[in-house]
This record gives C-alpha cells, sequence and structure tokens, in this order.
C-alpha cells in the first residue's frame, strides 16, 4: 500500500506542490518566529550577564518596567566601605543614564527612537562571574569633559570618526551635547546591545551631566575575590550598606533585567505565531481542497483497489499516507522558509531599532519538532476529511463508468455549520464582554469557530449568489457566461470551500481595516476634542526629553503665556502596574478644563495625588485616603486629594506635582509640554522662535492641533502596513488555492472541455469561461470576508470603545477596493488553469476516460 | 437529394498522414482520395488501425495532416489556424461522439442550443421546432443529461448536431454504447434526416447493422479505400468486410 501511496504522489507533484505551498508557509512562520524568539532570548540572556557585577548594589525598589536608572543615588563615599568587605576584590561606582540620544549627520537618531539609547561612566570592572565588561577596542578611555566613548556599533552607524565632535540629544537638563569621540568600546565576552545605543564618559563628567554634579552613583559592582561566591559576598556587603540600599547578585539581577525585556517583547512572538496560525488554518483549505479533488478524480481507480481486494481501511489509509509525505516534506521546505523567514524578521525589526545581528542564529531541536508536528498534523487532519469518503466508494464502481462519490447532504453540514457559528459566537463574546480566564485564547478560538463555520455553512449561503451570478453571466456572456455559472453551481462545495480560504484572509483585513481607521478617527477627535492650548511640543513616541526646552520656551519666546509640562513614569499600586504623571498643577489648571467629581487640583502638593475617576472605584479610596504608590525611588504614600473625571489630558491616572514626581527617582525630563500664547500675541512669530529652541534637537518638534493628530496616525499606518503585508501572505495561499482548484476542475473536465472545443468553442472563449469560474470564486470569498470582517472589526471596536477608541469607522473606499482587487485577484488565478485548458489537445481530450 | 448528385459537400485528394517516427511510424493515411455527395448518408468502415477515425477527424478539422487537402465545400483546410478550424467546426461542422456527448450542467435543451449560443446566434425557430420534433424527446428537453438514457442522450447529441444547419455531420461510432434498440432510434433519426433534410452524414461504424442504414458505405484498411458499397444490405456489408479482415492476414 506504501508503494502505491507513493507512485500516485509522484504522479500528481504539481498539484500537491501547490497544496504544500500552504504547509511551507505556515511551518516557515512557525519555524522563523521560533528561530527568532530563541535568538532574541539568547541576545539578551548574553547582554545582560555581561552588565551586572558579581554583587550590584542598589537602591532599593529595584527597577520597575522600562522607566530607566532612579534619581535616588548612593553617595560615593560607599566605595571604601564596599571594597573594604571581606571577600570583595574592588567595588566600582556606575552612573547610569536614559534617552542620551547619538544623532547622525543627517539630524536622525541612531536606531530611532525605538531602543533605549544609554549612556554611563567610565569603568575597568569585570562583570559578573569573571566575564569581560565593556573594554576599549579603539582609540582611549574617557578621560575629562568634553570627551566620549561611542559603543563600535553605534559609532560605525552615525559614521563618526575617532576626533570627531559627536552631537548628542539628551533628555537631561543640557539638552544638546557634544563631546569628541576619542574612543569605541565592545563586549568582551560577547552580548550586543540590540540595536540600543551607548555613550560613555568620564565618571565626574558624567555625573556632572546625569546626576546634577553630586559625587554619587546609581548603583555599584562589587567584584568577588576568588574563591568567593556571589551568594556569600552579597550577604557580607548587605551587612555595611545603609539605610534604602539593598544587594543582590549578579546572576539574579541578570535573570530580573532578562525576564522583564523578554516580557516586554513576548508580543513580537505572539503576533508573529498568530500569523503562523492564519496561513495554516488558510492552508489546510487548501489541502482539504486539493485532496478532495484528487481523491474524487480518483474514486474510479481507488474502487479498483477495492475490486482487487483492498479493505476499506487500507484505501483510507492510502490517502493519509500520502497526506503524511506531503506534510513532511512540506515541513521540510518550511524550516528552510523558516531560516529565510528568520533572516527577513532580524532585517525589519532591524529598521525598527531592535538589532540583533550581533547574535548567532538559535537553532533549538525544539523548532525542528515543532515544525514537523504543525505540518504533518495539520496535513493528516485535513486529509482525513477526503480519506474517510474513499470508505464509501464500492468496489463496483470500477467498473462503472461514471463514478460520482456519494457526498453528504449539505443540509447537515449548513446546520453544522450554524452551530460553529453561534458557539464562535458566544466565545468572543464572552471573550470581549465578561471575563473569563485567557480571554486572549477562547477570543482567538471562538474566531477560528465563526469562521470555520462560515466556510461549512458557506455552500448554502453561496447559493443565492451563486443563482444571481449564474443569471447574470448568461445574461452578459451568452453560453459562455452560462457554461462557467453552472460549472461553479456544479460543485458548490468546492467553490465555497475554496472561497473560504479567500475570506479568511480577506476578512482579518477588513477588521484591520476598520480597526485602523477607527482608530485614526478616533486620535482625530480625541486631538480635537481635548487639544489645549496653543501648541504642544512632544514627540510621537512619547520619549522624555530635555527639561531645558520648556525652560528656554518660557524664558525666550515671547507672547507664551505658560508652559505645562507633563512627566510620564511608571509604578506599582498593590503590585499591579499603573502610571504616574507630574505637572505643575497651577498651570494645568489654566490651560485646560479639567473636569473634578470630587476635591481639587488646587490642593495638590507634593504629598498629594489626583486620582482617576476608575481607579478611585477599583480601589476604593476617596479624598483624604491614603495610596500607597511604589515607584523606582522607593516607596512614597500620598492622600488623594481629588478625583478627576476621564480625559485624554491627564492619560495616566495618578497625577502628582513635579516635585513628588521627582522624589519618586523619576529623572526631571518632559514628556509633553502645552504651550499658551497671550492673547494678542503673534501666534506664528511664537511658533517659529520654539522652532528654533528645538531646531538642534532631533527628538521633539514644535505642532499645532492638526500636527499632532497627523503625528499620531502615523504608527497606526505603519502598523497597518506590517500587518496588509503578512495578511497578504495569507491572500497568496487563497489565490493559489483557486489556482489549484481550477487547474483540478479543468482536469476533471477535460473531457467535457474537448466536446466544447469539438462543437466550435474557440480558446479565447474557453479562457473566458474559466476566468468567469474563477471570479465567482474570488468574489464570493470578498463577499463573505468582507461580511464577517465588518461584523468582526465592529464588534471589536464596540469592544475598544472602553480603550478610549469611540469612533466607528467603516472606510467603505477601502473596502470597495479590498473588492476589486479580489475581482483582480480571480483574473490572475484563472491565467494557469486557462492556458492550460486552451493548449489541450481537442481529439485527445475527448478520448480520454 | 438523397443521392450524391451536384457538388460533394466535402472531399479529400491525396491525404496521408503519420503518427510516431522511425521503426514505430505508422502511416494512418496512405494517400486517401475521396468525395462525399451533398446530402448522403456515408459509413466509413475497416479494421481497428485502418484510418477511418483518423480520416473523419481530418475532414472534421480536429486534426492536421501531413499532405494532401481536404476540402469543405469549397474551402480548403489545409493550413488553417485553430481559430478558423474552430469557426469551422461552431459553423459547417456537426458532431456525434461515441459517449459523452453533452454537456452534464446544461439541460437537453440548452445543449441541444449550444453551438448557436457559443456562435452568439438565434435558432431558426421553424427549424429548431421540426429538428425537436424529429428527435422526439417530448417533455424531457428540459431534463439533464443525467436524467435521460443513453439513447436519449445520443438522440439530443444528433439534434445538436443538426441545429445550426452544419455542411455536414460527421457521427463517430454513434451507437457504439446502445443496445440494439435504442441504436435503430438513433439510426432511423439520422436516416430521416438525411431524406428529409438533405443532411449529409458521415458515419464511422464498426456494426454492420448500423451500415446497412446508410446510401453509401466506403471500406478502408491500411490507410487507403479498399472496397465501396452503394444501397448496403447487411450481408453485401458482412461479404466486404470478411474480404477486407482476410486481407491483412494475407500479408502477414
Amino acid at each position: 500500500m506504501f508503494r502505491a501511496a507513493l507512485r500516485s504522489l509522484l504522479g500528481r507533484k504539481l498539484r500537491l506542490l501547490m497544496s504544500t505551498f500552504a504547509i511551507v508557509l505556515g511551518v516557515g512562520f512557525v519555524a522563523g518566529t521560533l528561530i527568532f524568539s530563541d535568538t532574541l532570548s539568547r541576545s539578551f540572556t548574553a547582554i545582560f550577564a555581561s552588565s551586572v557585577g558579581d554583587v550590584v548594589v542598589r537602591p532599593e525598589g529595584g527597577p520597575v518596567g522600562e522607566g530607566g536608572p532612579s534619581t535616588v543615588t548612593i553617595p560615593a563615599t560607599l566605595t571604601q566601605d564596599l571594597a573594604a568587605v571581606e571577600g570583595a576584590a574592588r567595588a566600582d561606582g556606575n552612573v547610569e543614564a536614559f534617552g542620551v540620544f547619538v544623532i547622525d549627520a543627517d539630524g536622525k537618531p541612531i536606531g530611532g527612537a525605538g531602543p533605549p539609547a544609554l549612556a554611563g561612566n567610565w569603568t575597568d570592572a569585570p562583570a559578573g562571574n569573571g566575564l569581560t565588561s565593556l573594554v576599549i577596542t579603539e582609540g582611549r578611555e574617557p578621560e575629562g569633559p568634553g570627551e566620549v566613548v561611542l559603543d563600535a556599533k553605534t559609532a560605525e552607524k552615525s559614521g563618526y570618526d575617532l576626533g570627531d565632535d559627536v552631537s548628542l540629544v539628551t533628555a537631561f537638563q543640557q539638552a544638546e551635547l557634544s563631546p569628541t569621540l576619542v574612543g569605541t568600546a565592545d563586549f568582551g565576552d560577547g552580548g550586543s546591545l540590540n540595536g540600543a545605543t551607548l555613550a560613555i564618559f568620564e565618571t565626574g563628567a558624567a555625573q556632572d551631566l546625569f546626576l546634577g554634579g553630586q559625587d554619587a552613583f546609581n548603583s555599584y559592582w562589587v567584584t568577588a575575590a576568588d574563591g568567593v561566591s556571589q551568594e556569600v559576598l552579597r550577604d557580607r556587603v548587605a551587612e555595611v550598606l545603609p539605610e534604602g540600599v539593598e544587594a543582590v547578585t549578579g546572576d539574579e539581577a541578570a535573570d530580573e533585567s532578562a525576564s522583564q525585556l523578554l516580557t516586554a517583547i513576548s508580543f513580537i512572538t505572539t503576533f508573529l505565531l498568530i500569523f503562523a496560525a492564519i496561513s495554516l488554518v488558510v492552508g489546510s483549505f487548501l489541502i482539504v481542497n486539493t485532496f478532495s479533488i484528487l481523491v474524487a478524480q480518483r474514486s474510479r481507480e481507488l474502487a479498483l483497489l477495492r475490486a482487487l481486494g483492498a479493505s476499506r481501511r487500507q484505501v483510507r489509509r492510502m490517502v493519509l499516507i500520502e497526506a503524511t509525505v506531503v506534510g513532511l516534506v512540506g515541513s521540510t521546505l518550511g524550516l528552510g522558509l523558516g531560516v529565510l523567514l528568520f533572516l527577513g524578521i532580524r532585517a525589519a525589526f532591524g529598521q525598527f531599532g531592535l538589532d540583533i545581528s550581533g547574535t548567532a542564529m538559535v537553532f533549538e531541536p525544539r523548532t525542528v519538532l515543532a515544525a514537523y508536528a504543525v505540518g504533518v498534523v495539520v496535513t493528516v487532519l485535513a486529509a482525513w476529511v477526503p480519506a474517510r469518503r474513499t470508505s464509501r466508494i464500492a468496489p463496483v464502481a470500477a467498473l462503472r463508468d461514471d463514478v460520482a462519490l456519494p457526498e453528504d447532504t449539505l443540509h447537515r453540514r449548513f446546520l453544522v455549520g450554524l452551530a460553529l457559528v453561534a458557539a464562535g459566537a458566544v466565545g468572543i463574546g464572552l471573550a470581549l464582554f465578561g471575563s473569563v480566564p485567557r480571554a486572549g485564547y477562547v477570543l482567538g478560538g471562538g474566531t477560528l469557530a465563526v469562521l470555520l463555520g462560515v466556510a461549512a455553512a458557506s455552500p448554502v449561503l453561496a447559493r443565492p449568489f451563486l443563482a444571481g451570478t449564474s443569471s447574470g453571466y448568461a445574461r452578459g456572456f451568452g453560453a459562455v457566461g452560462t457554461l462557467a455559472g453552472q460549472n461553479s453551481r456544479r460543485n458548490p462545495r468546492r467553490t465555497a470551500a475554496t472561497a473560504s480560504a479567500l475570506m479568511i484572509g480577506l476578512t482579518l483585513c477588513v477588521t484591520m481595516a476598520i480597526v485602523g481607521s477607527s482608530a485614526k478617527a478616533s486620535v482625530d477627535a480625541a486631538v480635537e476634542e481635548n487639544f489645549v492650548g496653543d501648541f504642544v511640543v512632544s514627540n510621537v513616541f512619547g520619549v522624555p526629553f530635555s527639561p531645558s526646552v520648556a525652560d528656554r520656551i518660557e524664558e525666550d519666546v515671547a507672547g507664551v503665556d505658560s508652559v505645562t509640562r507633563l512627566r510620564f513614569g511608571p509604578v506599582e499600586v498593590d503590585g499591579e502596574r499603573e502610571g504616574l504623571l507630574g505637572t505643575d498643577p497651577a498651570s494645568l489648571a489654566e490651560t485646560a478644563q479639567i473636569e473634578m467629581v470630587e476635591g481639587s487640583l488646587a490642593e495638590l502638593d507634593a504629598s498629594s495625588v489626583v486620582i482617576a475617576e476608575d481607579v478611585a472605584e477599583d480601589r476604593g479610596v476617596g479624598v483624604g485616603d491614603r495610596l500607597e504608590v511604589q515607584a523606582i525611588g522607593g516607596d512614597s504614600t500620598f492622600t488623594v486629594a481629588g478625583i478627576f473625571a476621564e480625559n485624554p489630558v491627564l492619560s495616566f491616572p495618578l497625577v502628582v506635582t513635579l516635585e513628588a514626581f521627582a522624589d519618586a527617582g523619576f529623572q526631571p525630563s518632559d514628556n509633553f509640554l502645552f504651550v499658551d500664547v497671550a492673547a494678542g500675541s503673534d501666534r506664528e512669530a511664537a511658533r517659529a522662535a520654539m522652532e528654533d529652541i528645538v531646531a538642534g534637537n532631533t527628538l521633539v518638534s514644535v505642532k499645532d492641533q492638526e500636527g499632532l493628530a497627523e503625528e499620531q496616525r502615523g504608527p497606526i499606518d505603519q502598523l497597518l502596513t506590517l500587518i496588509y503585508g503578512l495578511l497578504a501572505l495569507a491572500l497568496v495561499i487563497a489565490v493559489l488555492g483557486i489556482v489549484n482548484t481550477l487547474a483540478l476542475s479543468v482536469i476533471e473536465r477535460t473531457r467535457e472541455i474537448g466536446l466544447l472545443r469539438a462543437i466550435g468553442l474557440s480558446r479565447r472563449q474557453l479562457r473566458t469561461m474559466i476566468r468567469l469560474e474563477s471570479v465567482v470564486i474570488a468574489v464570493l470569498g470578498a463577499l463573505l470576508g468582507t461580511g464577517l470582517g465588518l461584523v468582526f472589526g465592529v464588534v471589536l471596536m464596540k469592544d475598544l470603545e472602553s480603550e478610549g477608541l469611540e469612533v466607528i469607522a467603516v472606510p467603505w473606499g477601502q473596502l470597495a477596493a479590498f473588492l476589486v482587487v479580489s475581482l483582480l485577484v480571480g483574473v490572475l488565478a484563472a491565467v494557469f488553469p486557462a492556458r492550460r485548458a486552451g493548449r489541450l489537445d481537442v481529439l485527445r481530450a475527448i478520448a480520454t476516460e | 437529394m438523397s443521392n450524391g448528385s451536384g457538388a460533394p459537400a466535402a472531399r479529400v485528394e491525396g491525404l496521408t498522414k503519420t503518427y510516431g517516427a522511425g521503426e514505430a511510424l505508422v502511416r494512418a493515411l496512405d494517400g486517401i482520395t475521396l468525395e462525399l455527395g451533398d446530402g448522403e448518408f456515408t459509413a466509413v468502415m475497416g479494421p481497428s488501425g485502418s484510418g477511418k477515425s483518423t480520416l473523419m477527424h481530418c475532414c472534421a478539422a480536429l486534426e492536421t495532416y501531413d499532405s494532401g487537402a481536404v476540402f469543405l465545400g469549397d474551402q480548403d483546410l489545409t493550413g488553417m489556424k485553430d481559430k478558423e478550424l474552430t469557426r469551422l467546426r461552431r459553423d459547417q461542422i456537426g458532431f456525434v461522439f461515441q459517449s459523452f456527448n453533452l454537456v452534464p450542467t446544461l439541460t437537453a435543451e440548452e445543449n441541444i442550443l449550444l453551438p448557436l449560443a457559443i456562435a452568439g446566434r438565434k435558432p431558426d425557430p421553424e427549424w429548431y421546432r421540426s429538428v425537436i420534433d424529429t428527435v422526439e424527446l417530448g417533455d424531457r428537453l428540459t431534463h439533464k443529461p443525467s436524467e435521460l438514457s443513453g439513447g436519449q442522450q445520443q438522440r439530443v447529441a444528433v439534434a445538436r448536431a443538426l441545429v445550426s444547419r452544419p455542411r455536414i455531420v460527421f457521427a463517430d461510432e454513434p451507437t457504439g454504447n446502445l443496445d440494439s434498440h435504442s441504436g435503430a432510434e438513433v439510426l432511423s433519426l439520422l436516416r430521416r434526416s438525411a431524406d428529409e433534410h438533405g443532411q449529409t452524414i458521415v458515419m464511422v461504424t464498426h456494426d454492420p447493422v448500423a451500415a446497412a442504414w446508410t446510401d453509401r458505405v466506403v471500406f478502408l484498411a491500411d490507410g487507403r479505400v479498399v472496397d465501396e458499397l452503394r444501397s448496403p444490405d447487411r450481408e453485401q456489408v458482412l461479404e466486404v468486410m470478411a474480404r477486407a479482415s482476410a486481407r491483412p492476414g494475407e500479408v502477414a
């Protein structure tokens, strides 16, 4: 049986190749994603191992999220105490700063504004476990103010040579710096910054720039003497530490940082795996269809095998063996594609600033296992349905002229489809509007169930459409139209299944189009409603910038009434993440109308907080109650001075004064400025003056309402482009599905085509006929997809209403474009099968069995 | 009208056709010259491999030939492009094959009208009516082929071949798959088409009974015309067949 299965496989190479393609793509995505995430994880593990000492001494509280190092410092006097600890070889103080961007000759920050822009002081302390930390690869170490060392990769990318003045933009008091490049450095024991940039200064210079000139450090590395373990040293160090400072082992600190970062970027893996799942689902439609048609075409051959004594099981197994082989071949090719995709994903993320090219590709055995498991399981499952049908072929069919496979009634299938849709709808509803554990999985499962349900019900759902196109075709295209219309109705199952593959891709495209355009409309609406003052100074990424920008606007720009600063920082309340917003309440109240539910903004002082309505409700706190907040600078307790109603100006729920914000340990950098120009003064002159101030600061810009809205729409468009690009793959698979179905049906109808040609159908008419059939499938898929996408999109937007996306905008023009594209897709998919049909030799076609 | 007076409907001159090359070379047609009279019902007979099907396919614009010429009326088919040949088949030739004559998705009536529909022409109502009457399908016209018997299917095929008033109808073993009763129905239909409408018909057959319905039987062997009968009956046909089939035996 095995040999018979292989033979029949080889006899149908082309058809199987096309169905394999779907598997290859799906498996490729899975493999590529796994390789990427393994490599990513190793690269971060390596870098973090090289950036901790044996024991790390730091202010208590530890880092919360990506807020950067704390402004809470440890006096430099501790150095001697630490070095004197028994078992300590040396102790070195570190200055750590975030938001020091290296600007290249074109005025662009290296790596964009995505990856962290780090700065620090130079030490030659070894990293934990005897690893070499930074070493100078070229030039020398920085020796005084006005000198800087860059990491080698950043130096290379920025094009600065030794001796050049490096242009830096910082989030600190000195917004712009131009020190001389005296050297480049790299991690001696491997580890790449993954696209982050690092600027290193002499210790005193670093303290001046980033710690306001105090002789202190953000943290210490204590290096263990030979034979002393990290744990032992940590315990001894702990004994000499003052209040509010803690010691952790380097291993612990590295794990902590790595796992925090990997959690933060785990969405990348999830995102890619979702697309792998989509292409596998779409691909499995293609496989079901291909095997169904192959089984139908071969029913006579299979009947002959049965007549010769093969059991039902043997025949069924033969089909499944074929599927297994297809799955194996597909998975193998998919693995290869996975490596290519990995390179592509790596390059793509490199563009966004996450550059992991410094780490060799990590190819775990698990990746291979997953690729084969996914490929083979999906193929065999998909082939199982048609394989089951072979057992209904009676041996006597071998003797008959025309064998028709018995089919299930569409009625049952329709009901099963409806049941699936209902179950899926309930799942989606629960996931979006109820509270179920693992809502993401429930949502995905529900969506899949609805898609499969509609696919199952589609032969019945498609009836009116097919009837309509049939009569339309007959009217518009005469005999050729009649033939094409009848052909598409000949096997509604097949037409609908092929269309369903396209439907899935389009459903997702339409959903994304609706979410995207709604998000953009919501941004516009939010900006319009809440734009306060005359101008804002900010950047789209929310990267903090130097407070000197606001200082200079206040001092130097004529006609400016007030500048309101907003500063953002991540904190925790009862272990849950919240956002802290620092601002000057007086100037905020002047600029924006903040509606208070209780209390008042004016009462805000350094020891109090104003909180959002929903946080007050969730936590059951009211005015006068105390609220404990964990920030990077440690825990602080605030008195609730007021509760404000939801509004987009205060985008974080805990609002404190700038003083309290600094006390919480955050760097004094601004994230957002509202600028109010006094009535009667020259707006445009003020604007020009502000633009002058930020001219050298490529991170921020001055915008009015329209400019801000436009800037905020930018990232949405970028994300949509990325998603459309990935969904295009699902569409490609669907198009291949149409090609496959048509090509197979041409083969199936060889005699009929021969007959039509014999009685006078021209090649051109034949091609038109097949093109029309293809267009029916494509348009059916597009209509189902658009309909379903509309429903999904609107439901999703209903859910997102609570997240501030309040406008539901349906991009009708775009939907119309999708329909036109699918029409073209239909025409395109028909090219190959139509050519093939046209080339059939009339006589031989008629003589075909 | 039923005898071959006047200009021929089709004629072939020195037609040769070979398949394969070298040792495997098969000479399917070896310089055949033949006239097919207007309004005549001709049977082409001969053993397997005698070239009768090839001859018909060449005449019917389905197959190209190596040398010689085929004239349909006064049109020379030699060197015509696929487009012209297709048009010729559509407008001037009718076909009845042994099996699988009908498009399964179309009703009997739609099948009959298909060649006209492909050409984008309307049927002449009077002619259409008379064809339908001759075929005697009655209320089965709206049925799909799968709902018709083999004999009925072949009669629909004949009606389709007739409906565009072709210059010539080619029938390739039209009764080969039918029982004798259904076969007789189809043959009688062809006979009446020739008698009543002066339709030129060429039929390839193995069956002496079928041949006996025709005006003229042409016998082929080894790609050549070896014998001919006019107004044949079954016994005469059998006799010639016996002679023809004896011949290759002698050569061997």
